[in-house]
């Protein structure tokens, strides 16, 4: 098993016939996710380069190809409205990869989200992949190996530099997920936990969390009363100096809130091992699950 | 982006919210003519893009044209400390004249986004002039928090709740009220990130004045209000974060001295983190984002070294999308046309990384290719601190 994902999801792409949007799916078809049709107004009946349906609306897409979940790659200023698309059309899960969507149109989406069946992913973020079954995002396949860690992260490319670490290790990846660098975002570190609690294949959990916010706080005490498998953690920006947004519109120590030392203390008093150095994260896992 | 106080108290008073009477000046000359113009006493305030003017000696009370000639001379184009300007201070270019209100009490209020119910709070505290941070550490029951339903916005029971806990009362409240009422306004209106009155006071006619203001925009937003784009005040800005912002590229100047280029944030901050951990001080954050073109990387370089610190440079480039080999061809021409003399160490993972390092290797140049990140870092920092690889 996996989590979320799996080689029956089936998938459509608004903004498919951008540049972006165009060459990620081919990226996805040749991983092998199901992408069934892409949605870009008002080229609706046409196909896209890939040969796949395009429709003018989700709705159109979800009912001629059963999709039931989306990716989207339309510019910021446009993204919160596919999103909320997405979520009238029923869909179960959509990513969101688009970067600089403005903070109030997200505040609105989350309110929508959460009276909805709807779960997404991000924005800013590379998405998710069930290593030999689907992906929907952005990162490099063939970094990924299919096993037994589960791992969740606010990066992209660290993200990618700890997959690297398990997969050169012999450890495989039962699902990753990139959660985004936003200030708001669709799901959190602790909307996924529960779900590789669950999950059999997944035997132990990579959290990869960053300055700014209390995602990793809140999962914290989640960890210490619930969650039984081992965990690893890494949090990046100890060296992030307060007051300066580093890089995503997220990652920032307002009001002496925030710190990496903050978590970091959080998560160690909650039982998870957590690792200063980013390029130790594999090995820590693998000394922990050898013990 | 941040803005003027000046220019937060316009946007203020147009959405009516009251401010006292003032002028912006942005020379000596105009600013004597501004006092003379308000009248003694007036109140002479640095403009700069920092708080704790007050404490750092920004903000004067003039009793008389000479005492303005006085003050001006001593604030203008002089450097003011205060706790968030860091020790080098910053220039003092321009500056308000207001006038001076009786005061008889003062209160704060604040509003932001709340990340964890993703909902915009608005803080209203009676505790004003100080810190709300200090505010939220030593007493955080003066705290008074109501959270804004998104596209319904506060109800006016909440408003209700906000006045009273502010202790205002008749027709103090009725103008309470109002003001909360209309600074909310401010805050959905222009997609702010924050806005804040600190202080907000009572005046001893009565009136309920917004004594200081501040106005953060959502940058994702300014294309919206393209009219505040213009408020922009570069001069602000350090000036090679404002050079690496020109070439979209994501720069942060810090103390240290290893300089790194990295694509992808959490990269770039868990870089930096490595240096530290290995012995050194990270001279910058830097992300290059995920087109690493040879002009990505030359502008990276030209960015990094513009600082003096840096003794060494650390390039770590996880490929995904970006290929490698691409990213090889970058550094190998950007350090052929810029001829760098300070140690490169690089670091290429990812897609095409086996044929990325035959770039790097068969170049003539002089950099070092580490085949990990733990020994990139090693090896950028001890070539910064002892001058080589080790």
């Amino acid at each position: 098993m996996s989590i979320i994902i799996d080689e029956n999801t089936r998938v459509i792409v608004q903004g498919i016939t951008g540049k972006e949007g165009a060459f990620h799916t081919a990226q996805m078809l040749e991983y092998g996710t199901k992408v069934v049709g892409g949605v870009t107004p008002g080229k609706g009946g046409q196909k896209s380069e890939h040969g796949l349906p395009i429709f003018n609306s989700v709705k159109n897409a979800v009912d001629k190809t059963g999709a039931n979940a989306g990716i989207i790659f339309v510019p910021p200023r446009f993204a919160a409205d596919a999103i909320l698309e997405s979520v009238d059309s029923g869909l179960d899960l959509v990513v969101c990869i688009s970067e600089g969507i403005p903070t109030e149109d997200m505040v609105k989406v989350n309110y929508i989200l959460k009276q909805s069946k709807t779960r997404l992913i991000g924005p800013n973020c590379p998405g998710i992949i069930s290593p030999g079954k689907s992906k929907i995002g952005i990162m490099p396949g063939f970094i990924h190996r299919q096993g037994s860690v589960g791992i969740i992260s606010r990066s992209g490319t660290l993200t990618y530099e700890a997959v690297h670490q398990v997969t050169q290790l012999g450890l495989g990846q039962s699902t990753c997920i990139g959660i985004g660098g936003d200030p708001i975002i669709g799901s959190t570190f602790l909307d996924f936990l529960p779900l590789f609690q669950k999950d059999d294949e997944t035997k132990a959990v990579i959290l990869i969390g960053e300055i700014g916010g209390n995602a990793e706080e809140e999962v914290a005490e989640y960890f210490r009363s619930q969650f039984t498998k081992p965990a690893v953690a890494f949090i990046a920006g100890i060296t992030a100096p307060p007051g300066r947004r580093m890089g995503h519109a997220g990652a920032i120590i307002a009001g002496g809130k925030g710190t990496a030392q903050e978590k970091i203390d959080v998560l160690r008093n909650s039982g998870i091992t957590v690792t200063l150095n980013p390029a130790e994260i594999g090995k820590t896992l693998l000394e922990l699950l050898n013990k | 982006m941040k803005i003027h106080e000046y220019q937060a108290k316009d946007i203020l008073n147009v959405f009516n919210v009251k401010v006292p009477r003032g002028i912006p000046a942005l020379s000596k000359d105009e600013a004597l003519d501004a006092a003379m113009m308000m009248g003694y006493p007036c109140v002479i305030k640095a403009q700069i893009h920092a708080g704790g003017r007050g404490k750092g000696g920004g903000v004067k009370v003039a009793k008389s044209a000479a005492d303005a000639q006085q003050i001006i001379d001593k604030i203008f184009g002089q450097p003011l400390i205060t706790k968030q300007t860091g020790p080098k201070g910053k220039i003092v270019n321009r500056l308000l004249v207001e006038e001076a209100v009786d005061i008889d009490r003062e209160l704060y209020v604040g509003i932001v986004i709340d990340r964890k119910t993703a909902c915009p709070v608005m803080m209203a505290s009676t505790e004003g002039g100080m810190e709300i941070e200090e505010v939220a550490e030593k007493t955080p029951e003066k705290i008074f928090k109501e959270f804004a339903l998104p596209g319904f916005g506060l109800q006016a029971y909440q408003y209700n709740r906000l006045v009273t806990a502010l202790k205002l009362e008749g027709n103090l409240a009725k103008k309470g009220n109002l003001f909360l009422q209309s600074l909310y306004n401010v805050f959905r209106r222009t997609d702010a990130s924050m806005v804040e009155v600190n202080p907000l006071v009572i005046t001893k006619k009565g009136d309920i004045i917004a004594l200081d203001a501040k106005l953060n925009f959502d940058d994702n937003a300014l294309f919206r209000h393209k009219k505040y784009i213009e408020l922009r005040d570069t001069s602000e800005e350090e000036p090679s974060e404002l050079e690496a912002s020109k070439h979209k590229l994501n720069y942060i100047r810090l103390n240290g001295n290893v300089g790194c280029m990295v694509n992808g944030a959490g990269l770039a901050m868990a870089t930096m983190d490595i240096i530290k951990l290995h012995g050194g001080e990270p001279a910058n954050f830097l992300d290059v984002g995920g087109i690493a073109s040879s002009e990505t990387v030359a502008n990276g370089f030209k960015i990094i070294l513009s600082d003096e610190n840096v003794k060494a440079v650390l390039i770590n480039i996880f490929g995904g999308i970006v290929r490698c080999d691409r990213v090889a061809q970058g550094i190998v021409d950007a350090l052929n046309s810029l001829k760098i003399k300070i140690p490169v160490v690089v670091r290429l993972e990812g897609t095409n990384a086996i044929e990325a390092r035959k770039i790097l290797a068969e170049s003539p140049l002089d950099f070092h290719i580490a085949d990990s990140l733990e020994k990139a870092a090693r090896l950028a920092v001890s070539a910064a601190n002892n001058g080589e690889y080790r």
